[in-house]
């Protein structure tokens, strides 16, 4: 596969790696002169000192062949871009853009960005697991409507009771619990244990007063 | 009518000023609260100091209710996502947007955006003045 990096971060650098690793055709494009030659004197060939959010540069690279383009700047805007020229102009058929900003994740889909992460969201969700506070990872986003994922703690409120007596808000439902790696679909009756991986459906507005209940 | 200028530099200052006098309700956006500075005392719109590809701060300026957006910074990438984002979040149609590059002006052109090129101007007006019609040679 030939694979298209967008922004010698330390993201970008290490995908770099990882991809040659496995064997695959790599292009890291550095639009940073000093960084690109500390890059050039490990990587060779597979930097490429440029813009990638300028079409001379795409083009120079043979964006054309490319089977994917990752853009991990830091800058979401130029993200957006690289992964939007790849596409219009070099029909690259897939993208790839890193998201500082979590607003942004559903912006760049609508715009033709085939694949997001959203960097900061699931670094704050991974925190959050390691200091036992509770966030809601979400799963899938549709409009205000999102699928996330709980991990019930020890602590939590809702430990040993009924989903039917939590007083969850009108517009979020709880959907399954994965218990000792068993998925099992919640009812009003189920019992939410410790431990519990909890799946939810929920208004984006009811986020906050659903993370307080479990 | 309202408008909302996104960028206070020489040309959204100007713009700013003139629709502000025509009595129009006109928001400035502008990273650098300094640019503001570009503003006439007789101006009257709101000033919003933010990134202009920041959801919020275009909300701040009144977004939801504007008639025209133009997109006026100096750089060509917030620019362009300032005004996609104009139009998919807020569903706006009149929205203006300066792309410096040629190329990526006609790319975007394309996909639908109103985009204004100042090279592809500048060159009209000279070959306007050599008498040269655009693709002949």
């Amino acid at each position: 596969m030939y694979v298209i990096i967008v922004g010698a971060s330390k993201i970008g650098y290490n995908l770099a790696k990882a991809l040659i690793a496995e064997s695959h055709e790599v292009l890291l494009i550095e639009r940073n002169r000093s960084k690109y030659n500390v890059l050039a004197k490990e990587l060779a060939e597979a930097v490429f000192h440029g813009d990638g959010c300028e079409v001379d540069c795409l083009k120079r690279v043979g964006a054309s062949r490319a089977d994917l383009l990752i853009a991990v700047t830091g800058r979401d805007d130029e993200n957006l871009v690289s992964c939007q020229l790849a596409k219009l102009l070099f029909c690259v058929p897939k993208t790839l853009a890193v998201i500082n900003d979590p607003q942004n994740e559903e912006l760049f889909k609508s715009l033709g960005v085939d694949l997001t992460i959203n960097t900061t969201a699931h670094i704050s969700t991974l925190i959050g697991h390691k200091l036992n506070i509770d966030i809601l990872m979400p799963l899938l986003t549709f409009k205000n409507l999102e699928i996330v994922q709980a991990e019930i703690y020890e602590s939590s409120p809702a430990v040993n009771r009924q989903v039917k007596d939590l007083g969850l808000p009108t517009n979020s439902l709880l959907i399954a619990a994965i218990r000792d790696g068993e998925a099992l679909l919640l009812k009003g009756d189920s019992v939410i244990m410790a431990q519990d991986t909890v799946i939810a459906l929920t208004r984006r507005e009811s986020e906050a007063e659903l993370r307080k209940i479990l | 009518m309202k408008a909302v200028v996104l960028g206070c530099g020489r040309v959204g200052s100007m713009l700013a000023n003139l629709l502000s006098e025509k009595n129009w309700e006109v928001a400035v956006v502008d990273a650098n609260p300094d640019s503001f500075t570009g503003l006439a005392e007789a101006f009257t719109g709101h000033q919003v100091t933010g990134p202009i590809t920041d959801e919020e701060a275009l909300r701040e300026a009144g977004l939801d209710s504007a008639d025209l957006v133009i997109v006026l910074t100096s750089d060509d990438i917030a620019n362009l996502m300032a005004a996609q984002l104009v139009r998919q979040r807020f569903g706006k149609e009149k929205v203006l947007v300066r792309v410096r590059d040629p190329i990526k002006a006609g790319a975007y052109r394309d996909l639908g955006l109103q985009t204004i090129c100042p090279s592809e101007i500048e060159l009209s007006m000279i070959l306007k003045e050599l008498g040269i019609k655009p693709g002949q040679s």
